[in-house]
């Protein structure tokens, strides 16, 4: 499944600064769906290069992190189990506190 | 002609007469006015997440008599705002009727104070409690050189006073606490969160949440932005995004990491837009979407962000979150970090393993063999670093040992064959903090002489070189 990757806040330092990453991501063997939490395992496998408990606590984001799912809070869309669809835009984004 | 002379002697007796009472009435209006005004401030508790605003009441008891209150001054000043067919003389009142307070008066502070006292809100609040430093300047403009070293909020009230001498300017030099923050609060219409740490953005919200406040809140750090609208019209709070506090590590600061001055420029002028459109009741205010800024690749990304959320333990449905809880929240405590940070001073090593840059200094003037090791990134290193000193960041120091132990021989040997002395091996990096973790896991590989210089190139700036940079 095509999708774009985006992190952003600091967030892109865990991925050797690279913000944008447009990845190809399988489906694991039998199942229909990607969701969120699938995702994240793939993140923190094949994208994280350092310090992953920086981006992830549990088996979510750590707190202060926003996840966008096509522009979206990924609240409104179910969170962990939000279903992913080819060529979707998910963007990871640290909150800033600098003034 | 007699009679015609008689009526007209009639009609102008009953025009003074009713120019008289006509004064009567105005000067009664604006007593009444004012009477409002300041009844309506004080009580200026308004219900939960309720939007705009005292001063629209105000205008709306007053439209029967008046077309508008504006003088022929501020008709004059603010004329270009009078001439938009979208804001007008309705929206320029209700601004002139507002009060707004900016909560720091930093790089996100200075552009939202200039353009508030610029456009008329009528009263503007300004809290801080930091002086004016060089390396402020870059990004906080509304300071001048003539105020280094002087109170931010005076450098601010004076610049805000030049701008516009028409709009009341309050001064609160303080560091905003649990203790004053309703006090501040409660005289304010919105607020402004123009801060740079996790304890005060919390502290903030929770405190527009207690007393209604709809909360304009801006970040920037590095080459990122991001500004939203909180507690506005039943949209979310802080706390409804951000339940949990994000880890310590997690929360840079512009002093350690960077920020390219016009980034938190603008952010406070967009921060200083959604004010004046919530003071002037125009337009459609940025809550319950979050604006994101990336400046390298010029893109402003506007998303949709969760409304506010029943189980939120500040705005929730269940919250019973009261003035007195929060007068007593310990907000430092809740995100493990001060409300004023000041930077870290670790202290890991024995003291022998510590050596203080003056007396290193003096090593060196005795020609001591050593090797100097900096371990701060590479891009600090070429600010400025010491003569002869060997730049390996802390994160690949591991990697790059077999460096260090090459000019640690290659001292030896240039010193003399013959002494039995070894060279000393000295870390030193911005403030004495890294340095000190490098020489502990140096200590681990067998680097077990090691030692850091305490207090980096800062304390070798203050007690060996005054003219050394620091940045």
């Amino acid at each position: 499944m095509q999708l774009t990757l985006e992190f952003g806040g600091g967030l892109e330092l865990l991925c050797e600064s690279v913000k944008v990453h447009n990845v190809n991501v399988d489906l694991q063997n039998g199942a229909e769906k990607l969701n969120m939490k699938d995702l994240l395992c793939w993140v923190r496998t094949n994208l994280i290069k350092e310090r992953p408990e920086m981006f992830m606590k549990g088996d979510s984001v750590r707190p202060g992190v926003l996840v966008l799912v096509n522009d979206c809070d990924w609240e409104l869309s179910g969170q962990l189990d939000t279903t992913l669809e080819e060529k979707d835009v998910v963007v990871f984004i640290s909150t800033l506190h600098g003034g | 002609m007699e009679s015609n002379g008689r009526d007209a002697f009639r009609i102008l007796h009953e025009l003074d007469s009713l120019r008289a009472a006509k004064a009567d009435i105005d000067s009664r209006i604006s007593a009444l006015e004012a009477e409002l005004h300041h009844a309506t401030l004080q009580n200026g508790v308004v219900p939960n997440g309720s939007s705009p605003v005292i001063s629209t009441a105000i205008d709306s008891l007053l439209s029967d008599h008046h077309d508008h209150n504006l003088t022929p001054e501020m008709i004059h000043r603010y004329s270009r705002h009078l001439l938009l067919p979208s804001f007008g003389v309705q929206a320029q009142s209700n601004l002139l009727n507002s009060s707004v307070l900016v909560v720091g008066a930093g790089g996100l502070g200075s552009p939202a104070l200039l353009y508030l006292a610029a456009c008329g809100v009528g009263r503007l609040g300004i809290v801080d409690h930091d002086v004016v430093e060089l390396n402020n300047m870059h990004r906080q403009i509304i300071h001048t050189e003539a105020f280094i070293g002087r109170p931010k909020v005076k450098s601010a009230a004076a610049a805000c006073r030049s701008v516009n001498s028409t709009v009341q300017i309050v001064e609160h030099q303080e560091a905003l606490r649990t203790s004053n923050a309703l006090e501040i609060f409660s005289k304010y219409d919105v607020i402004v969160d123009a801060t740079d740490n996790a304890p005060s953005r919390y502290m903030i919200s929770d405190c527009c949440v207690v007393l209604g406040k709809p909360l304009v809140s801006g970040a920037a750090l590095g080459l990122e932005g991001q500004l939203t609208v909180y507690n506005y019209n039943g949209g979310p709070c802080y706390r409804c995004l951000f339940p949990t506090p994000p880890p310590t590590t997690a929360c840079q600061r512009c002093a350690d990491s960077g920020v390219l001055g016009v980034v938190p420029g603008i952010i406070g002028c967009l921060q200083a837009l959604e004010a004046i459109k919530i003071a002037s009741v125009v337009g459609e205010p940025l809550s319950g979407r979050m604006l994101l800024f990336d400046a390298l690749a010029a893109r402003i990304r506007i998303v949709k962000i969760r409304g506010r959320s029943s189980e939120c333990e500040v705005c929730g449905e269940k919250s019973t979150f009261t003035q007195q809880q929060f007068r007593e929240f310990d907000y430092e405590k809740f995100t493990q970090s001060p409300l004023s940070p000041s930077p870290l001073k670790l202290n890991l090593l024995q003291a022998d393993s510590r050596i203080s840059s003056k007396a290193y200094h003096d090593r060196v003037a005795n020609g001591e063999a050593h090797v100097l090791v900096d371990v701060r990134p590479a891009h600090h290193f070429k600010i400025v670093s010491l003569p002869k000193s060997l730049n390996i960041p802390l994160p690949s120091l591991e990697a790059r040992l077999p460096e260090i132990s090459s000019a640690l021989k290659e001292e030896e040997e240039r010193k003399g064959a013959g002494s039995d002395l070894s060279a000393q091996l000295y870390v030193i990096c911005r403030r004495g903090n890294d340095s000190q973790r490098a020489v502990q896991s140096l200590h681990k590989m067998g680097f077990t002489s090691a030692r850091d210089i305490v207090g980096g190139l800062e304390s070798w700036a203050q007690d060996v070189d005054p003219n050394f940079p620091t940045y």
